[in-house]
């Protein structure tokens, strides 16, 4: 038993340090682009397009990952577009968690009517298959930054709702929470210090996992041109353009592939990794 | 049958969705500093008793008919806020579940000491003084470093302690203890009991005990209600029920109830003819309660 959950906190260790890492990389690369990128994500060149990364025959010193065929640096749009993927996962990210976790709070906790018109409209919202539904949204409040965040939040505060709700149901039905209420609390006050606390880990892991998620919407929505305008570099774009030479210059959609897998995977790792710390038999 | 500290009148609940009688023309009066027994086989309604009085029925559950008298003050009459100080004020609940009873995530000082501040208008100070002062007599030793761990850090028997303590710090009047010893095994149990029953002398504490065991009211009640299906069918003191039940469901019960040699044996089945009786004195009951409805 002690064993086994020793065996648990180390492996939620690793899981959390290496995920954690990584997104600090990113987060760096986003706070200081304009300082560490080598060079102007926007700058072409044609005489150094499709320039091979460092260790094979005909690299260019400087160009540490290529470039792409109108001879921008890949490594320098990678770091800038790290700018658009943690804005949208921050702002779209925190956004949905709120939203999200306060209806299915509420459906949890008092449930009767409000549960059931919250219930109702998770169930309506679910139908919609949810990419599709972006795309529509988009198209009729316009592409943009603030368009995609938007959309992220109209659509996903659902999957947040839902697990809160069931999660609060559950704690609901605790022993503790009957004896605040007997102990002459109010609902809210139970519902904010009693119930809240141990949903909270359940919350944290949805709002890393969702983060993930919303990188990844957007780079779905940069790749099919609905995002933020062109020439701003994001690793959606990057993935778009990069599919075009795939046969000349495989890198320059490798690369943005890589980096968007590694920070989806690692958002939801550090979710779950965060919700074994936090979770106070765990702990 | 009055001016006792709890007093419930004909007090029926029924299920919302099918109008079926939960309780039925429940009648229990609880003296100043008593101990009463409730005893029931399981969903007998022994807890529905229990959460009606403190206000926490689940939502499938409604009060129909009836009175709760809490000092003389009818707790369904009230309205909900002043219901809530009153209860809040007087009165505590020992839970059957020790491990759900307590808040995973709150150390247990806190949960002790913030009902005294937050609703009673203790200083944070006194509280923890008084917190333990509980603990204490709980007999937990090192109680103050008992109050900066979590739930999860202490065992079954160390939450139930800690339970009973938190449920005498503000010195109410009335405890209901919901079967607080059945979650617990049979050594720790004995302690549990003994812990109890001596608090509730200490503080002349009226203490309506559910509890499913006999044996336990023999040793700890003064007086005792059987309940079954929701009706109370034997309302009597301890002595004379040990010594001869009125109403055959009781006799059965205690036939079936070995002088305690075997924990296990306490399980035997009342006999079917009893049960069949019974049922159709409940059958009968609720026949009459429609038409006077
Ligand atoms: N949440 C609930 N919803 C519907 N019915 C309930 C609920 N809780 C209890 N009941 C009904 O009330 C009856 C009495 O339950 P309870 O008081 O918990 O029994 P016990 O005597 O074992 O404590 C049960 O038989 C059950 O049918
Ligand atoms: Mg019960």
């Amino acid at each position: 038993m002690l064993d086994g959950r020793g065996a648990v906190k180390r492996r939620a260790g690793a899981r959390l340090w290496l995920s954690g890492l990584w997104l600090a990389i990113v987060a760096l690369a986003a706070v200081f682009a304009p300082l560490i990128a080598p060079h102007d994500p926007l700058m072409q060149d044609l005489l150094y397009g499709r320039l091979p990364p460092f260790w094979m025959a005909g690299a260019e010193p400087g160009y540490l990952l290529g470039t792409d065929s109108l001879g921008r640096d890949v490594l320098s749009r990678l770091i800038h577009g790290a700018r658009i993927a943690l804005i949208v996962a921050l702002v779209a990210g925190i956004g949905t968690c709120l939203i999200g976790s306060t209806l299915g709070l509420i459906a949890g906790y008092y449930r009767g009517w409000a549960d059931r018109i919250i219930s109702r409209l998770v169930d309506i919202w679910m139908a919609f298959p949810p990419i599709l539904f972006a795309i529509l949204l988009i198209a009729v409040i316009g592409t943009g930054l603030t368009s995609v965040i938007v959309a992220i939040v109209v659509i996903d505060w659902t999957r947040f709702c839902r697990v809160v709700r069931a999660e609060t149901l559950n704690q609901s039905q605790m022993d503790y929470v009957h004896s605040a209420r007997i102990a002459g609390f109010t609902r809210m006050k139970t519902m904010l210090s009693e119930i809240l606390p141990n949903v909270l880990p359940t919350i944290v892991a949805l709002l890393s996992l969702e983060m993930g998620i919303a990188v990844i919407v957007e780079a779905i929505l940069s790749f099919v041109n609905l995002s933020i305008s062109t020439d701003q570099p994001t690793w959606g774009g990057m993935i778009a353009e990069g599919r075009l030479s795939i046969h000349q210059a495989w890198w320059v959609l490798v690369f943005p592939l890589i980096t968007l897998f590694l920070t989806v995977l690692s958002f939801a790792q550090f979710g779950e990794g965060l919700k074994d710390r936090f979770d106070p038999v765990l702990r | 049958m009055s001016g006792g500290y709890l007093t419930i009148r004909n007090l029926s609940a029924v299920l919302r969705d099918t109008g079926e009688r939960v309780l039925r023309s429940v009648d229990i009066d609880l003296q100043p500093g008593t101990i009463r027994g409730l005893v029931g086989e399981s969903g007998a309604g022994k807890s529905m008793i229990g959460k009606a009085v403190l206000g926490v029925l689940p939502k499938a559950l409604k009060v129909v008919e009836g009175e709760i008298l809490i000092d003389g003050q009818d707790l369904l009459k009230l309205k909900d806020a002043d219901r809530r100080r009153l209860i809040g004020a007087s009165t505590a609940l020992i839970p059957q579940d020790p491990l759900t009873a307590l808040n995973p995530s709150h150390r247990i000082g806190p949960q002790i000491t913030n009902r005294l501040v937050d609703i009673l208008g203790w200083t944070r100070r006194a509280a923890e003084v008084r917190a333990l002062e509980v603990l204490e007599e709980v007999q937990i030793a090192d109680a103050a470093r008992v109050m900066r761990q979590y739930p999860h850090e202490l065992s079954g028997g160390m939450r139930q302690r800690i339970l009973i303590a938190s449920a005498f710090a503000a010195e109410p009047k009335l405890i209901i203890a919901d079967e607080p010893t059945t979650a617990l095994d049979v050594t720790v149990q004995k302690q549990i009991l003994k812990l109890i029953s001596n608090l509730q002398a200490r503080h002349g504490t009226a203490l309506l005990f559910v509890t499913h065991d006999l044996g336990v009211v023999a040793k700890i009640c003064d007086s005792l209600s059987v309940l079954y299906g929701g009706k109370v069918v034997e309302d009597t003191d301890v002595a004379s029920f040990f010594n001869g039940p009125h109403h055959a469901y009781g006799r059965a019960l205690l036939a079936a109830t070995p002088r305690h040699t075997d924990p296990d044996a306490s399980l035997l089945p009342v006999p079917d003819d009893v049960i069949a009786a019974v049922r159709a004195e409940l059958g009968e009951a609720d026949r009459q309660w429609v038409r006077h409805d």
